[in-house]
């Protein structure tokens, strides 16, 4: 509820949506708040509820409670005017398999009653180079490869101009190449001012495009915010490879550290701890400042000690101390808890995690 | 709706479209493009075709086989088989007659049982909404394109039965059964008008499979149902004991066409049938409607 520009700000904005089949609720009350012009990541394990809150979105399904705003119009009230604004690919692409590609374009250009027939031929063709399926334009889909069905549905999302895109698992059955592309195709997208929507359960992808992004586990959102936010929430473990392992766990208990002390090969100890947090933690589900640029959350924590230890613990403080007390630092490392940390650390570890 | 709401979308006028104004004024946003899309998918798509074809074969064969064989003893087999050899213009009438049960409703059930369902079997019809069609819109196209095939259907058995009629047989004039002769000609609108009177009685059926369409994921399903229902209505047509509701079967008036070769045609049957059917429209138009409208897509 942050007071600033809530809603004009927002392209996708969901209110305690939900929706139940039969005794299983698929979604349970969910708020996503997708800021304009963002590359927002959808994560989720399958089965987390990630197509059936899209197909609550494009006004598909209804939901059974809560609410949904595209574009700051509510859906599915608004849906005729929303909708042509909004390109789709939804669980995957769906084309008439006796329609050449092109043919498919039109049929489904010629469905918006929007779109400006005039300009069709020229914009499935624009859309179709974009995609690069030029070559394929006249081939039907029957002969298509997934890939190129893939393809054939982004260009769909692409046939008009957009303000928003909602991308179901762009990169299904693409190869790396084509991965790439799609890649690629998304960041020009967001640069040309549309806010991109991609959901995913590819952790790699989403970190390498996404600005913003949320998780999803067994139809709860768990987790939302900015990319760097959602990363750091994990707790940073520090890695320090040394001969003297006892003068080095003496001075990380100082910083207030619990370090563990291994010997996996040769003389030389390796030191694993946890880092002590350093800066604000994004708060679980809900974190109502999507622009991340007000730094509400700040070093809040449970009062001012916390900042101070953190700032105590800045990683080259711990090199000096260690250098000052006579440890032989031979390796030194900070890692960041990675998104698929995060990921796992929220929705669980093996096949048995959402059901 | 498609119309009004074409008349509210030109009213508004995309900024795109009004920007150009180079392009013809039919350059426009319009439900009229997405009906031609449809029905030129439908009418392109081999599967019609060759529904199109196999009703087209039945005069061919009936034409054929009376040709081939040395005399047609009078009063057996479907009506004016025996005065084919007399004059080939009654190839198309007998052909009509025959293909009323069964083959008529087997191809009105395979393209109406289609119309959402094969969108949802493809997985197209969230696409469609997506675009978006528009719900109603989409139903309505769907419903006008089945009506489409509703009037081709006929008119293939009628014209391929003209044309191999006059092929293989003497034309002459024709005695009607009211016992007036009338010329080739007029003959012929006769038989076209029994080919528009088979496409009224079928836009009832055409309805039903439109509603059953959208109660499933699965066309085949949609296209059995309403097949079996076409001949279920027939059936009880049959039994005396259901006499008070022949009258409101869907298929009561189906062979009511002998009034269309009387002179002084007598509309009565016509007229009572597109009532019928006009009702079965009604009813099965709004289930439909209230199905879809409020259907969630998942397919």
């Amino acid at each position: 509820m942050t007071s600033a520009g809530r809603g004009a700000g927002l392209a996708i904005e969901t209110t305690g949506l939900s929706k139940r089949f039969g005794h299983q609720l698929a979604v349970n009350s969910i708020d996503l708040a997708v800021p304009r012009g963002s590359v927002f990541g959808f994560l989720g394990p399958n089965g987390s509820g990630k197509t059936t809150t899209i197909r609550m979105m494009l006004g598909l399904a209804a939901a059974t409670a809560g609410s949904v705003r595209l574009l700051g119009q509510d859906m599915p009230g608004k849906l005729d005017e929303v909708l042509p604004q909004v390109g789709a690919l939804v669980e995957g692409p769906a084309f008439y398999p006796f329609l050449s590609g092109a043919a498919n374009l039109h049929r489904f250009d010629a469905a918006n009653r929007h779109a400006v027939p005039g300009t069709r031929r020229a914009r499935v063709a624009e859309a179709l180079e974009r995609v690069g399926l030029s070559h394929a334009a006249r081939k039907k889909v029957r002969a298509y490869s997934l890939g190129m069905k893939q393809r054939l549905g982004i260009a769909n999302a692409l046939l008009s101009r957009r303000e928003l895109l909602i991308l179901d698992e762009p990169t299904n059955g693409l190869d790396p190449q084509g991965t790439r592309e799609v890649r690629s195709l998304v960041r020009s997208l967001a640069a040309d001012g549309a806010t991109v929507f991609v959901s995913s359960h590819l952790l790699a992808e989403v970190e390498q495009i996404c600005t913003h992004a949320a998780i999803m586990s067994a139809g709860r959102l768990v987790a939302q915010g900015p990319l760097a936010e959602l990363r750091q929430a994990g707790t940073a473990q520090l890695r320090l490879i040394t001969p003297d392992a006892g003068a080095a766990s003496g001075v990380l208990v100082r910083f207030g550290m619990t370090p563990v002390v291994g010997h996996p090969n040769g003389a030389d100890a390796v030191i694993t701890s946890a880092l002590p947090v350093s800066s604000g933690t994004l708060s679980p589900s809900g974190s109502r400042n999507p622009g991340g640029d007000t730094g509400t959350g700040g070093p809040g924590g449970p009062g001012g000690r916390d900042a101070a230890v953190a700032l105590e613990a800045a990683p080259e403080a711990i090199v000096a101390a260690l250098v000052a007390d006579g440890v032989r630092v031979r390796g030194f490392a900070v890692e960041r808890g990675s998104l698929e940390d995060r990921f796992v650390a929220l929705t669980g570890e093996g096949f048995d995690v959402a059901q | 709706m498609s119309l009004s709401d074409e008349v509210s979308a030109r009213g508004s006028g995309t900024a795109a479209s009004s920007g150009r104004e180079g392009s013809a004024p039919r350059q426009r946003p319009s439900s009229w493009w997405f009906l031609g899309s449809e029905l030129k998918q439908l009418f392109r798509r081999r599967r019609t075709q060759a529904l199109l074809l196999a009703l087209a074969a039945i005069p061919v064969m009936i034409a054929v086989v009376v040709r081939v064989s040395t005399a047609v003893p009078p009063g057996r087999g479907p009506a004016f088989l025996d005065r084919i050899t007399q004059n080939g213009l009654f190839v198309g009438v007998t052909a009509l007659i025959v293909a009323v049960p069964l083959f008529l409703p087997l191809t009105i059930g395979v393209v109406a049982g289609d119309t959402i369902a094969g969108e949802a079997g493809h997985g197209t019809l969230r696409y469609l909404l997506a675009a978006p069609a528009g719900r109603v819109r989409l139903l309505l196209v769907k419903y006008v394109g089945a009506v489409a095939f509703c009037v081709a259907a006929p008119l293939a058995v009628a014209l391929a039965g003209a044309g191999i009629g006059a092929a293989l047989f003497p034309v002459g004039p024709v005695t009607l059964l009211s016992g007036d002769v009338v010329e080739p000609g007029e003959a012929l609108s006769r038989m076209l008008l029994i080919a528009a009177y088979q496409t009224v009685s079928l836009l009832g059926l055409s309805a039903i499979g439109l509603f059953l369409s959208t109660l499933t994921d699965v066309p085949v399903g949609a296209m059995a149902a309403t097949i079996v229902l076409s001949v279920a209505s027939q059936v009880l047509d049959q039994l005396p004991q259901l006499e008070w509701l022949h009258p409101w079967l869907f298929s009561h008036y189906w062979f009511g066409f002998a009034d269309l070769l009387r002179q002084p045609i007598g509309w009565e049957s016509f007229s009572s049938n597109a009532l019928l059917q006009a009702g079965y429209i009604a009813v099965f138009g709004a289930l439909a409607y209230g199905r879809f409208v409020s259907k969630d897509v998942l397919s």
